[in-house]
């Protein structure tokens, strides 16, 4: 154990310096604003991380970035918001004076009508403004796919969206010319390792990885959180005592992102959002998919790492993972092992992970040139849904064109994500063509008898798995057709 | 880019567009729901506890492990309640506030649990030991048919003309079923009540409610206490849909239990996947139908009946399953129509009032019988439409014996054909189609008349009160409540409109019962209607005693004062209203008065099925085209054009609003929102997570909004404008005819596609498959 501890949690919020010595582990950060702040703007819509009513920003230091994003704060616990600022929608206006642009915005294109989703509309539309002042469209539309508003049918909110910018610029704002003051402060309350409670409310803050696995390795029961994006429904929905609890997500050693030779390298730590631009760098097959998991409060917080070790038969990064060959590193105390991702998943609910053992970083082989990757998710609702299945393919065709190599895997189609190796074998080696499609298609029911459930019937996800693979074969031969929604 | 930016006009003035009286608060996160109220010192929680089951008889009970629990205070079964377990809205006897005997649905509330916070009541909730002996249950309405078909509540049949000789005349006849998904109204704030006990008898409650009035007279009836010493108050709703037309009465009742027994204010808040459990839906429906039509398409005879997931109890079943009927002619005159309701009794959630309250399915099953008719005879549907159309002064009799006086579907139709390029669109997607391999597309266009009234005659009525003050502000109560739709906005421009004052002059208050008594639902998208006149009703008499004073005390005729914008003009002299209220107050006035409306003209005999149930109707048109990909049914909506009636409207930007919004809703309900239960009768789609509304990526990226701005309400109604919350919604029935047309592509248009409803994209794909078999033959 780190030789000094501290015993408070420390975070600004809005401009009040928040110093927590106690605190139950498991209590949420809407909780904390709601109940003991009386920070009421803030609304409680699902306790899930799927409304955005509870929308807030949180700014935390990023190497020498200050960066403020949207998080859920129904499932975001208070003790992972050490060291970081977190801005509340009160934060935007003083009472009785004047709006915020965005909320100025939102009240000249009628963009409220029940107002219960609103503030959290804001909060994230605030966030968007700040990152990028003019946005298409697209990019408004995805800032809002966490976020649902049932009276308006959206179309003033994305009005009032365009027209932020009309109102004041970006660098006018509180927020953006206080960035530096921001950055002192926060740096200030970085510190040594936090240790507050005992049982099951003891809560730590790991000041650095190896005192995380010097922690965890003397405390295998402890729950391991990052994004909480899953884990806050442990608490929310189950009810469950999880703690004592590691807070993991703020780890400057597991963001790390290293774009190697060969491969790409994702500490356990780095969330969607942060791997977004090296995903579109290296696999721009899969940014379809990364734009399309969560909405943007849960791929601010959410990590693949996360993803990965907590095993979901539904996980959208499983599959293509698995495909490209993935190995995950994980680490106990000083000790570090390597595992193929495929090899992780053992059964349903059940990883290859020793207690006192964490996941450390991805490793992800970049593709082979001249091979084909693709990823597809399907659900019901085309944004923020869970799959109702999602495959990925990859292939090597050969000179005589020849299947040369293939990787399928599907979530959503069995108990844990998985290979398709029956239809592999009826491809391997055969035509790259129609007829050779048509074939293994029929060995889908080989590899995966999917159950019937809220999100598909068994007989939906057989058939459209197989529909994916003939949609693969025809994107390889350029006759792929594919929804296009029509968006600047 | 979208066409609907509103620009906002700073007066106020009737039929401006206006922003929500609350806009500034809502964006500030300052606006007050019942969970954002400072609760009074040691307010105590509750939380219920529901049954495990959909069907059983309960063998025994066991809530010592409940009442052991850390900080909880006490727990409250049918055995605590003073008078009656019940809280049927319409008085059937069939909703216990906590089941007692037997559980009737999985979700139903047992007990409640009372404790010094939430978190320690909700844990403790789910801590009692239940033993169930179980019995079958019915879970949809396929099983409650094979069941023997109990029903809730008594059906209905509107007949006209001669159907079976209809039918035999008719050229062509199909006999074919739809199924109409039912919908979670997905409120954004769930269902709360805050109350807070007083002297003797009394309670005051807060609550989420479209409804005071009724759960004052719930309250009353649970606690044995007249409806005097209960006082309800309802600032806003966060969103209500019709989901808080009863369904707070189970949660405020509880609450008011549990503050008179402890003496303490106590605040229920269900989680929402509980929220989602206990509460009812709209229904579901199954028509089964026959048509017969001629070779023009023109519809000889209808017979259809309409059978519907009511739940475990009545509710609202009886006249939901009544206004399906009342709009199974959508916008169509025909001949002879017999159409049949079956409220049918399953082992689910009560399901209850929903935007449309019955209608939209009654339209989405009518337009089945067209979009078939189309396709038998190879035709547009938009053609078979038309020739079916009610007329202006003949074929214009309603299968109520309605007389539509009022008929404009003929031009609007014909407007959003033109604004909308329908034949051009239609004919590019039938071209595309024919070379695209995997992608098709559809286009669909279809119409609404929407009656408006509660067919219950005696809702027709409101109450307002108005205050004028001696420095001239004006306090505004009427007995609507403000879910989000604008009401309170509205009638305040029409107060502000009638005294001449700059509308923030008028203090919009919330809804009480104290004040305003007596009042209706706010719902069938009357609110406007009745609350605007009444408080117009208040208005001018207060303005009829300022006027007969001022005339005496400037000394001039009556008709020598003149009402201007900001004051009066008494002669040649203008008296600003500030002033003349004053004076008012000085010399002994009454400046307040208590406004009422009842709505004329209307009647309706259920029992022989005849009538004038709605006081007129509203009319819209929309047109919608979709691609969808035949590989795995996913589909997106490409455009889709808006064009709604809504007579004079008293506030653009607030109706425009309505439309966009109740649309986009409506296209929820017809395509991702799908209800599961499972083979248990458990719900399985009990949260945003598994329950999937529309978000901002699945609106039309083009997408035109209008209001007929030349329609003008043939009736007197308030400002010559017309209701506009609920009819919008139906506009969503053109989404599954364009994506029914994309599918029946596949089989180049030879087989009506039939998708069911809600339309996900393994219908999608059912459906092509379909199309693929029976091509094949």
């Amino acid at each position: 154990m780190a030789s000094e501890v501290s015993t408070a949690l420390r975070f600004i919020l809005n401009d009040e310096d928040v110093v927590l010595t106690h605190l139950r582990a498991t209590e949420t950060l809407l909780d904390f604003l709601r109940l003991n702040k009386g920070l009421r703007g803030s609304k409680e819509g699902c306790a899930e991380g799927d409304c955005g009513a509870c929308t807030v920003l949180v700014g935390r230091l990023r190497g020498d970035r200050l960066v403020y994003e949207t998080i859920n704060a129904c499932i975001a616990f208070v003790g992972s918001l050490h060291g970081t600022h977190v801005v509340t929608v009160e934060h935007l206006s003083p009472v009785n004076g004047p709006l915020h642009p965005v909320q100025q915005a939102m009240v000249d294109y009628h963009g409220s009508q029940c107002g219960f989703c609103t503030p959290g509309i804001v909060m994230s539309l605030y966030g968007l403004w700040m990152e990028e002042p003019q946005p298409g469209t697209a990019a408004i539309e995805r800032a809002l796919q966490g976020n649902l508003c049932r009276c308006t049918g959206y179309a003033p909110i994305l009005c009032a969206a365009r027209a932020i910018s009309s109102y004041s610029q970006v660098e006018a704002d509180p927020l953006v010319a206080e960035r530096q003051a921001m950055r002192a402060q926060l740096r200030a309350l970085n510190g040594p390792t936090v240790d507050i409670g005992e049982g099951k409310d003891r809560l730590i803050v790991p000041a650095n990885v190896d005192d995380l696995a010097e922690i965890y390795a003397a405390n295998p029961e402890a729950t391991l959180v990052s994004g909480a994006t899953d884990v806050g429904l442990w608490v929310t929905k189950f009810m469950r005592d999880i703690g004592p609890m590691i807070h993991i997500g703020h780890l400057e050693e597991l963001h790390r992102i290293e774009e190697g030779q060969g491969a790409l390298t994702l500490g356990a730590g780095v969330t969607y959002t942060e791997a977004t631009g090296a995903i579109a760098r290296h696999f721009p097959q899969l940014s379809e998919l990364w734009d399309r998991i969560g909405g943007a409060q849960v791929r601010n917080a959410g990590t693949i790492g996360a993803n990965v070790a907590n095993g979901s038969p539904i996980g959208d990064t499983p599959p293509p993972l698995i495909v490209l060959g993935a190995h995950v590193v994980l680490r106990k105390g000083l000790e570090r092992r390597e595992v193929r991702l495929r090899d992780f998943f053992v059964a349903y609910g059940k990883q290859d992970r020793q207690p006192g053992e964490f996941v450390e970083k991805i490793i992800v082989p970049y593709l082979p040139v001249g091979e084909r990757l693709a990823c597809y998710k399907i659900t019901k609702r085309r944004d923020e849904d869970i799959s109702a299945l999602c495959g990925a393919f990859r292939i090597f065709v050969n000179d005589d064109g020849d299947v040369g190599m293939v990787r399928i895997a599907f979530g959503g189609m069995a108990a844990t994500p998985k290979r398709a190796k029956a239809v592999e074998a009826a491809l391997l080696g055969r035509p790259w063509n129609s007829a050779t499609v048509d074939a293994a298609m029929g060995a889908f029911g080989e590899d995966y008898q999917p159950i019937s459930d809220m999100r598909a019937s068994a007989q939906y996800r057989l058939l459209t798995a197989q529909n994916l693979l003939r949609r693969f074969y025809l994107e390889s031969i350029g006759e792929g057709e594919r929804l296009a929604r029509a968006v600047a | 880019m979208n066409k609907m930016e509103v620009v906002t006009g700073k007066t106020g003035r009737l039929h401006e567009a206006t922003p929500h009286d609350s806009a500034a608060k809502h964006v500030a996160g300052r606006a007050d729901y019942v969970d954002d109220l400072t609760e009074p010192e040691g307010t105590l929680h509750a939380y219920l506890g529901v049954s495990g089951r959909a069907h059983a008889e309960i063998a025994a009970l066991d809530l010592d492990a409940v009442r052991a629990a850390p900080d909880v205070v006490g727990v409250l079964t049918a055995d605590d309640i003073p008078a009656e377990n019940d809280i049927s809205s319409v008085h059937k006897h069939d909703e216990p506030v906590f089941a007692q005997i037997h559980v009737e649905y999985w979700g139903q509330p047992l007990f409640a649990v009372i404790g010094t916070t939430r978190e320690a009541a909700r844990r403790a909730s789910r801590l009692a030991k239940v033993e169930y002996r179980d019995l079958p249950h019915v879970g949809d309405v396929a099983a409650a048919r094979a069941a023997g078909g109990t029903l809730v509540t008594e059906p209905m049949t509107l007949e006209r003309g001669d159907v079976a000789a209809g039918l035999a005349a008719s050229a062509h006849r199909i006999k074919a079923q739809v199924t109409i998904g039912g919908q979670e109204h997905f409120y954004l704030e769930g269902q709360v009540a805050l109350a807070i006990p007083g002297e003797d008898d009394e309670v005051l409650i807060h609550v989420s409610s479209q409804h005071p009035t009724e759960i004052q007279v719930m309250v009353a009836q649970v606690l044995g206490v007249p409806h005097a010493a209960v006082t309800v108050n309802m600032r806003r709703m966060g969103g209500g849909f019709g989901g808080k037309e009863t369904q707070g009465n189970l949660f405020a009742v509880v609450a008011a239990l549990a503050a008179k027994r402890f003496n303490r204010a106590v605040k229920i808040r269900p989680d929402r996947d509980d929220d989602f459990q206990i509460t009812g839906k709209r229904h579901d429906f199954v028509v089964d139908y026959e048509v017969g039509f001629n070779q023009d398409g023109r519809i000889q005879a209808v017979d259809a009946t309409y059978a519907a997931r009511a739940g475990y109890s009545a509710d609202l079943s009886g006249p939901v399953t009544d206004r399906a009927l009342f709009h199974a002619d959508n916008a169509y005159w025909f001949p002879a129509v017999r159409v049949n309701s079956l409220p049918l009794k399953t082992n689910t959630q009560s399901n209850t009032a929903f935007r449309g309250f019955g209608g939209p399915q009654g339209i989405l099953g009518c337009e089945r019988w067209i979009e078939d008719v189309a396709y038998a005879l190879g035709k547009d549907p938009l053609e078979i439409r038309r020739v079916n159309f009610y007329g202006t002064d003949r074929n214009n009799i309603t299968p109520y014996h309605q007389t539509i006086e009022d008929n404009i579907i003929h031009r609007i139709v014909d407007e959003l054909e033109r604004s909308s390029d329908y034949q051009k669109r239609r004919s590019a997607v039938l071209a595309f189609n024919r070379t695209s391999r995997t992608l098709k597309r559809g286009i669909g266009l279809t119409p609404v008349k929407f009656g408006i009234s509660f067919t219950a005659t005696w809702h027709n009525q409101a109450g307002a009160l108005v205050h004028v003050y001696r420095d001239g502000s004006v306090h505004l109560s009427h007995g609507g409540t403000e879910m989000g739709q604008g009401l309170h906005v509205k009638v305040a421009q029409v107060v502000a409109e009638a005294f001449g004052v700059p509308l923030e002059r008028v203090k919009i208050t919330a809804s009480n019962t104290g004040k305003v008594p007596n009042t209706s639902a706010t719902a069938a998208s009357s609110g406007t209607d009745l609350n605007g006149m009444a408080a117009l009703n208040a208005a001018e008499q207060i303005k009829a005693r300022m006027h007969a004073h001022a005339a005496r005390i400037y000394e001039v005729e009556p008709k020598d004062v003149v009402w201007e914008f900001g004051g009066i003009r008494a002669g040649k002299q203008f008296v600003p209203f500030d002033e003349l209220a004053t004076s008012c107050w000085m010399n002994r006035v009454q400046l307040s008065a208590a406004g009422f409306y009842a709505t004329p003209k209307i009647h309706w005999d259920r029992a022989s099925g005849r009538g004038h149930p709605f006081y007129y109707f509203a009319y819209g048109a929309a047109c919608t085209e979709v691609t969808i990909d035949t590989l795995t049914g996913e589909y997106q909506m490409d455009r889709a054009d808006v064009l709604e009636d809504v007579g004079h409207s008293l506030n653009p930007a607030i109706d425009l609003g309505q439309v966009e919004g109740g649309f986009i809703q409506g296209i929820g309900w017809l395509t991702s929102e799908e209800l599961v239960w499972d083979e248990k009768g458990q719900l399985r789609t009990h949260a945003p997570s598994t329950y999937k509304i529309p978000l901002a990526s699945d609106v039309p990226p083009i997408f035109n909004v209008k209001l007929a701005e030349w329609s003008v309400n043939k009736e007197p109604a308030i400002g010559r404008s017309k209701a506009v919350g609920e009819p919008p919604l139906c506009l969503a029935a053109s989404v599954v005819e364009a994506l029914g047309m994309a599918v029946a592509s596949v089989a180049d248009y030879k087989i009506a596609p039939r998708l069911d409803m809600p339309v996900t994209p393994e219908r999608v794909l059912m459906g092509v498959e379909r199309m693929k078999r029976e091509r094949a033959g």
